[in-house]
């Protein structure tokens, strides 16, 4: 992913994520789920598990690592990717804040994230 | 004259017998009891007349009971009396003396009559069934000189009677219709089988033969059959099957079909009337074997004991032929109609032969010959519908081969032995094969470590046990299996040894946990971190230790999560009661927010399904407007208190469960558990709120309440264990507060009542709530003050503002569909 393809957002105050939480930013490519791991760093991945599509913003974060609500899949935060043994691999945004802002980073045009909640929502 | 009310039973053969004594036993002073029989002895155990023929038991050994022991237990026996009339409008039993017996309930046991070929000759001397003790006394009478037998029927009773005979020195012939003996307990082959036994032994067949007449003067010579050949004869035996004896319920106007109408309770058309064994019919079937009157006296002296938890289901039963030497079985379905299969094994000359009839890969029937010391283990796995297609291929080998089966052994043999696609895992859809796979690439010694890889046991864990027996069958020595089982991979220390650190150092925050018990992970992880949590709310309830990051998603946003995003709403009705009121404010919620879904639930509740997130705090707030809070649906807490309606309503209730069930309700709601936690109370014995399989069920009865702990209605149905009677609605809260304080302070997180009462046992329970007085009452306040900090309804913090940042987006980025919608 090139820096200059980027179109960067802003979300909201870096404060609105408190550590091992998460919010949820809705985009034309879907829901992202904003997170702040357990080093303090923001991070942004689609709000979808791989498995069954599942909302990551719900689920429990330890470490650079979310686990899903539903089944509980781990999804590292950092590569997007699904925790040994499991498989799998989300999107994952680039982040920054300046100025007490979180921006997110976004591929105009790019792909919406599949998943069974924003499916749901495009089906009403 | 008693004061007691008064039980007549009409019939003193086995069913009668076995009823009374299980009654005897429930209730010993309940009853003023007269039994009458026709039969001039006590009762005695029918089934070991064939025995008794084959001179292999004395008529003493098969009485069941003597006079002296109705005496002991105050109960008059009326021996050699027939009753023949039931007046039901006066409530008497009328006796072929013209007594009159007043009665409260009666039980009907009549049994049945053989049946008796209507032909010439029938009433000669020398011909008789084989049914009573004079019967028998008949038959070795003619024995003892030798002579000629022919057993009429060629069925269970008929070939026992031969066999009998036999043995007494006679020579046998058995006359049978049909071209093949045993036609409803073996099939063509087990029966071809067992003829040629017989008549290796000396019992001649004469098949597909009707009788048509006895043949005789005074005293039998002969029988003559239809094709006019004959057949000399000093004794005929009809053992042509049995008809149940309903006259006496017929002339009492007591619907009856081919026997006596009873109901799942065994009950009559009359409910002061049961009836059970030979003379009744269930649900179009009629009785001969013992196992099912068994069943049925259980459920009568149940009812009559008012405990009224049974009723009657007919089970499999298998029959076999009470020949020394000659072992058969079977039972269900003796030959595969399409659908089903067969597997056997066929050895002629050991003699042996078996079959199983499976279907869907679970047994249906079993015919046994020669061996049928498996019986029993093919019955199991038949009754509890085990699916027999992992070892198809050792199973009629039977239990020792299957289970002691090679190496390893056990159950992970035979699971290794099963197809690939064999499902273990129900839950998740992982295979055998998947398992066996992954746990040799990735050389996996730990159970969790298999859980991990593969999802097998990982979801409800009920297939745990196999997916453990087929790594101990993979990996074999080098399974590790610790000590203690660890909390998690953060931690060698197991869920007691944490919570014991908690208290005693006094550890109120989930980081100083992890610090002073030198976690490996800086924050947890998904599995430890919700039950510290736990541990800290139940430890320290008047402090702020809740950490809604350590909570699990339904129970931060106090919804339920539905597979697709949007959540579910359960507003708490107390006891399962509503108002107007509240129904009008839930409809109006639904229509408001365009609720898709809403649905009754088990617990008594009305469920709001499909309900998005944003929409919770503003559903919450108009719920509670209409003075409803939080149902807790969606926790490890109190859930629901399910009731009937009690003596408030129903005739039948003898306590006011509906207000008890609310005022339980009301202390215990917002209680956070190791895991969800059910109640219900139940009016009566009837049990209609399904008490005994709920965490704590309370069931009223006449002088009070009893408690039972420890049932699970959810993947393996539990039920209670009775923990005490008491006497007042006061005491069965102080139990039941005291009772959830242990089970929440010493239960380990995400352990049901019903496993932790398995683990440490129903003894240490009632030691804890109900012999030690002061222990319960400590607990009981202990739970009360807990109460006073957890009684805050989440939903109308949440309506009010708290936690406003769970509900809304962080952002919606402009030019984006969202912001359209």
């Amino acid at each position: 992913m090139r820096e200059e393809t980027l179109e960067w957002h802003q979300i909201g105050a870096d404060d609105a994520v408190p550590r091992l939480g998460a919010r949820v930013v809705e985009t034309a490519q879907g829901r992202v789920a904003v997170f702040r791991d357990g080093t303090g760093a923001v991070r942004a991945i689609d709000d979808a598990c791989p498995h069954r599509g599942g909302p990551l913003s719900e689920g429990i974060v330890a470490g650079t690592e979310v686990s899903c609500p539903l089944h509980g899949m781990c999804i590292s935060l950092i590569d997007g990717r699904a925790i040994e043994p499991d498989e799998g691999e989300v999107r994952v945004h680039p982040v920054r804040v300046v100025g007490g802002v979180i921006h997110l980073g976004l591929v105009p045009g790019a792909r919406r994230a599949a998943g069974a909640c924003s499916a749901v929502r495009e089906a009403r | 004259m008693s004061a007691r009310p008064r039980l007549v039973f009409v019939g003193n053969g086995m069913a009668g017998t076995r009823a009374l004594e299980e009654l005897l036993e429930l209730a010993p002073e309940r009853y003023d009891v007269t039994v009458f029989g026709d039969e001039p002895h006590p009762a005695y155990n029918r089934i070991l007349l064939s025995p008794l023929l084959a001179g292999e038991a004395s008529e003493q050994e098969i009485i069941v009971h003597d006079r002296a022991w109705y005496e002991a237990h105050g109960v008059r026996l009326v021996s050699g009396c027939r009753v023949v009339a039931i007046d039901r409008g006066r409530r008497v039993a009328v006796a072929d003396d013209g007594a009159e017996t007043p009665f409260d309930r009666l039980v009907l046991a009549t049994g049945a009559s053989p049946i008796m070929l209507d032909i010439p000759g029938r009433e000669l001397r020398g011909v008789v069934s084989f049914r009573s003790l004079r019967d028998v006394a008949t038959m070795v009478e003619h024995a003892r000189d030798g002579g000629r037998a022919v057993v009429i029927g060629g069925g269970l009773l008929g070939l026992e009677a031969a066999w009998g005979l036999l043995r007494r020195g006679m020579t046998v012939t058995v006359v049978h219709l049909l071209d093949q003996i045993l036609e409803r307990q073996l099939d063509r082959t087990a029966s071809a089988l067992l003829q040629r036994r017989l008549e290796a032994e000396g019992i001649a067949f004469r098949m597909e033969a009707e009788t048509q007449a006895i043949l005789g003067a005074d005293r039998v010579t002969g029988a003559r059959f239809s094709d006019g050949s004959t057949v000399g004869a000093d004794l005929v035996v009809m053992a042509i099957g049995i008809r149940p004896n309903v006259a006496l319920a017929r002339g009492s106007s007591l619907p009856c079909e081919r026997g006596v109408l009873v109901n799942d309770v065994m009950q009559t058309y009359d409910p002061r009337i049961y009836a059970l064994g030979e003379c009744v019919e269930h649900r179009g079937r009629t009785f001969g074997l013992v196992a099912p009157l068994f069943d049925q006296a259980r459920v009568v002296a149940n009812q009559l004991a008012e405990d009224g938890y049974f009723a009657y289901r007919e089970q499999p039963m298998a029959t076999r032929l009470k020949v020394t030497g000659i072992d058969t079985l079977s039972v269900g379905e003796l030959s595969a109609t399409p659908g089903a299969e067969e597997i056997v094994l066929s050895d002629a000359s050991r003699g042996v032969y078996k079959k199983v009839v499976v279907r869907e890969g679970k047994i249906t029937g079993v015919v046994l010959f020669g061996d049928a010391s498996d019986g029993g283990y093919f019955l199991d796995l038949m009754r509890d519908g085990v699916d027999v297609t992992p070892f198809r291929g050792e199973l009629l080998l039977g239990r020792g081969f299957v289970e002691g089966a090679p190496a390893a052994g056990g159950e992970g043999a035979r699971l290794l032995a099963a197809a690939d696609e064999t499902r273990i895992c129900d839950c998740n859809g992982v295979c055998k094969a998947t398992i066996v796979a992954t746990i040799r690439a990735k050389g996996l010694t730990t159970l969790d470590a298999v859980k991990r890889h593969t999802k097998a046991g990982a979801s409800c864990g009920a297939c745990s046990p196999k997916v453990e027996a087929l790594l101990e069958a993979v990996a074999g020595a080098a399974v590790e299996r610790p000590a203690v089982a660890p909390m998690c991979g953060c931690t060698d220390l197991g869920h007691d040894e944490v919570r014991a650190a908690i208290t005693s150092a006094g550890l109120d925050r989930i980081d100083a946990v992890m610090t002073a018990l030198d976690w490996r992970t800086p924050d947890g992880c998904s599995r430890c971190r919700p039950a510290l949590n736990y541990y800290l709310v139940c430890a320290f309830p008047d402090r702020p230790v809740d950490d809604p990051r350590s909570r699990v998603v339904n129970e931060r946003v106090h919804a339920n999560i539905q597979k697709d995003g949007t959540y579910s709403v359960v507003p708490r009705m107390f006891g399962g009661l509503t108002t107007a009121a509240e129904l009008r404010a839930i409809a109006d919620v639904v229509d408001k927010y365009a609720i898709p879904t809403v649905k009754v639930t088990g617990g008594q509740r009305v469920d709001l399904l499909g309900v998005k997130k944003e929409d919770l705090p503003a559903v919450w707030a108009d719920l509670g407007r209409a003075g409803m809070v939080s149902g807790h649906a969606y926790g490890k807490a109190l859930r629901t208190v399910k009731t009937c309606v009690g003596s408030e309503w129903c005739r039948y209730g003898v306590q006011d469960s509906t207000a008890l069930g609310v005022a339980l309700e009301r202390m215990c709601w917002g209680a956070w558990a190791p895991h969800k936690v059910k109640l219900a109370v139940s009016g009566c014995p009837r049990n209609c709120a399904e008490a005994t399989i709920k965490d704590f069920g309370v069931v009223a009865i006449d002088e009070g309440w009893e408690l039972h702990v420890g049932g699970n209605g959810g993947i393996k149905v539990r039920a209670t264990d009775v923990l005490c009677r008491v006497a007042t609605a006061e005491a069965v809260m102080e139990h039941c507060g005291a009772f959830l304080q242990l089970y929440r302070e010493e239960a380990r997180y995400l352990e049901r009542t019903a496993h932790w009462v398995e683990r440490v046992g129903i003894e240490l329970v009632r030691a804890r709530v109900v012999e030690d007085a002061g222990g319960r009452a400590t607990l009981h306040a202990r739970f009360l003050a807990s109460q006073a900090h957890a009684q805050v309804d989440p939903w109308a913090e949440r309506a009010a503002g708290h936690d406003a940042h769970e509900f809304a987006p962080l952002a919606r980025l402009a030019d984006e569909p969202w912001a359209a919608e």
